[in-house]
């Protein structure tokens, strides 16, 4: 999973890049009604009068996600503000009240900042809260919205709450919009705000891309790229169209404000609408919702119960364990560097126990394995009693079903031969095999290695393989010493 | 008396809400329109420095609910509303232009 190599821009010119990042919350019901907020339930089935949009429907906000969305605020050093919700009124079918309720003027949360793993700071304009809207599936010819022959809409998604990160236009390389949406997303796993799957369209991103002659420090214009579904996509697309923008100045053009789609077929943006002013969508604030004003101790109280937030995590593990910062980030984002801790506590190698966690342990759910576990299979290990193959099984066998190592360790037939039973089994085979023995003891270097392999493999067949290779070439040389 | 909208803003805005507008109807609605916003513009001659700008007409706010789930509709009482359905979705004709 080595990050690909960051693609170059000509010389000359440098990258500007602002992100916004849609996060659904991990609450139990939509924003505005009682429906099931749930990720990939049959079409049109967690719907009601409100999410419909139906003539007599009022929304009601869900506390749940107001304080997600106060917790992420705070998570990102933000203010968090006296909100109104607006009206943002455009003429697509994914919303059928023909609005999408938001925050404009007032949004929750303003002014905070994000700080990556390096250190580099990316400012927050602000993280507001929103509703999401349907989802639709254009049908036609090659399934693009321009060419459709027709939508299929499932309103499942439409009202289901968002909150929009909006980022200052900080960003200066593809490096930091990747570490960006990374740390973003170990944020909100660790906070519970969200589960963050890129994959399910529960975070997505947009990214504003301009480029500017090195050095200046004007803002150019920007186009908005759209349909970016992976970290790998990111870097891509940014790279894509900053290319785009410099051949756009080097041929003595310039690129037009719009919105552009990444195409991960075509490795292209193409563009989309034109972008229109704020003042299309004829914001207004929204007159059956009122006002949200957090008390000061409403955010007191999210602040003394904020968890520990991952830049800490990884610098508490790093500190006790020694890890490095490439497994410092995964076990943090994996939330194993609890486990980890433990286990070194409990006295395990903190290097055997990073490894162990890291290389094998990439699994969902570990909720059986306990940390005085790990550490006992990890000791065993340190100790030689088990080899790592032996060890990863084991852990195996912990996540599946729980218990101890030392159970699995039996059942599995992994305990060592111990040395006077490995003794009694070499003098057997000297004895068996005189000819064998002689040329191991008087062979040269070759002859010597070639009988080493002969007797190890012997011992290893009559144990089936449980003894200790390395023990067994001690008593053999120490054997050979003696005659 | 200035105009309080262009019949350009008209056609724009009819734009916007994909309204198909005859010319004597864009006529009408400029005048319509122009006259709604004179009365709304009767506000500007009031001193109204100092006086906090109003979000919502009760003196009401943090009404929300919890986060427990209600039940949903049938989906085929809903999708019995709908012109046209295909695969339990909404059927519509396409719509050019991407989503906000």
């Amino acid at each position: 999973m080595s990050p690909p190599t960051e693609p170059k821009l000509p010389a000359g010119w440098d990258l500007v890049v602002g992100l916004e990042v849609h996060v659904e919350l991990d609450t139990a019901t939509k924003l505005f009604c009682g429906c099931i907020n749930r990720f990939g339930a049959e079409p049109n089935t967690n719907v009601c009068p409100t999410c419909l949009g139906l003539p007599g429907s009022l929304p009601v906000i869900n506390e749940r996600a107001v304080e997600l969305a106060m917790i992420l605020g705070r998570a990102l050093g933000c203010q968090v503000n006296r909100s109104v919700m607006a009206r943002k009124n455009y003429f697509y079918p994914d919303m059928p009240k023909d609005f999408q309720t938001t925050q404009y003027d007032q949004p929750t949360n303003s002014d905070g900042q994000l700080v990556l793993p390096d250190g580099f700071v990316v400012g927050i304009e602000r993280a507001h809260i929103e509703e999401d809207t349907g989802k639709s599936v254009h049908v036609g010819r090659s399934g693009r919205i321009n060419q459709a022959v027709y939508s299929l809409i499932d309103y499942n998604r439409a009202g289901v709450p968002l909150v929009e990160i909006v980022s200052k236009p900080d960003i200066r390389t593809i490096d930091q919009a990747r570490n960006f949406v990374d740390e973003l997303r170990a944020i909100l796993v660790v906070t519970g705000v969200s589960d963050a799957r890129m994959e399910e369209g529960s975070l997505r991103i947009d990214a504003n891309v301009s480029v500017r002659p090195e050095g200046l420090a004007e803002l150019r214009t920007r186009c908005e790229i759209k349909n970016i579904n992976s970290l790998r996509s990111l870097g891509r697309a940014i790279a894509y169209e900053a290319n785009r923008q410099i051949d756009l100045y080097e041929d003595g053009s310039a690129p037009q404000q719009q919105t552009r789609h990444w195409d991960e077929n075509t490795s292209r943006t193409t563009p989309g609408r034109s972008k229109e002013d704020a003042d299309d969508y004829r914001y207004f604030q929204e007159p059956d919702l009122v006002p949200l004003v957090p008390s000061p101790a409403t955010i007191a109280a999210i602040d003394e119960t904020m968890p520990q937030l991952p830049v800490a995590r990884r610098a508490a593990l790093v500190a006790a364990t020694g890890a490095d910062s490439v497994a410092a980030r995964i076990l943090v984002e994996r939330a194993q560097d609890a486990l980890a801790l433990e286990a070194v506590a409990a006295g395990a190698e903190p290097n055997k126990v990073l490894k162990r966690l890291v290389n094998d342990l990439a699994v969902d759910d570990w909720s059986n394995l306990d940390a005085t576990a790990l550490a006992e299979l990890i000791k065993m290990e340190s100790a030689g009693a088990l080899s790592a193959s032996q060890a990863k099984q084991v852990l195996a066998d912990l996540v599946e079903s729980g218990g101890t190592p030392q159970t699995y360790v039996k059942r599995r037939g992994f305990e060592v031969v111990d040395t006077s039973e490995l003794k009694s089994l070499l003098e057997q085979l000297v004895g068996d095999n005189p000819s064998e023995w002689k040329r191991f003891c008087a062979g040269d270097q070759v002859e010597r290695k070639k009988m080493q392999g002969f007797f190890t493999g012997q011992i290893m067949k009559a144990t089936r393989g449980k003894a200790d290779g390395k023990m067994v070439a001690e008593l053999l040389n120490n054997a050979a010493l003696v005659g | 008396m200035a105009q309080r909208i262009t019949r350009d803003e008209v056609v724009h805005v009819a734009r916007l809400a994909c309204l198909t507008l005859t010319e004597e109807e864009v006529d009408r609605f400029t005048q319509q329109l122009g006259a709604i916003l004179l009365h709304a513009a009767d506000i500007e001659s009031l001193d109204v420095i100092g006086v906090e700008p109003t979000a919502h007409p009760l003196p009401l706010c943090n009404v929300m609910r919890a986060d427990v789930v209600e039940r949903s509709l049938n989906p085929d009482a809903v999708l019995a509303q709908a012109p046209e359905v295909r695969d339990g979705q909404f059927l519509v004709p396409p719509v050019l232009g991407d989503q906000p």
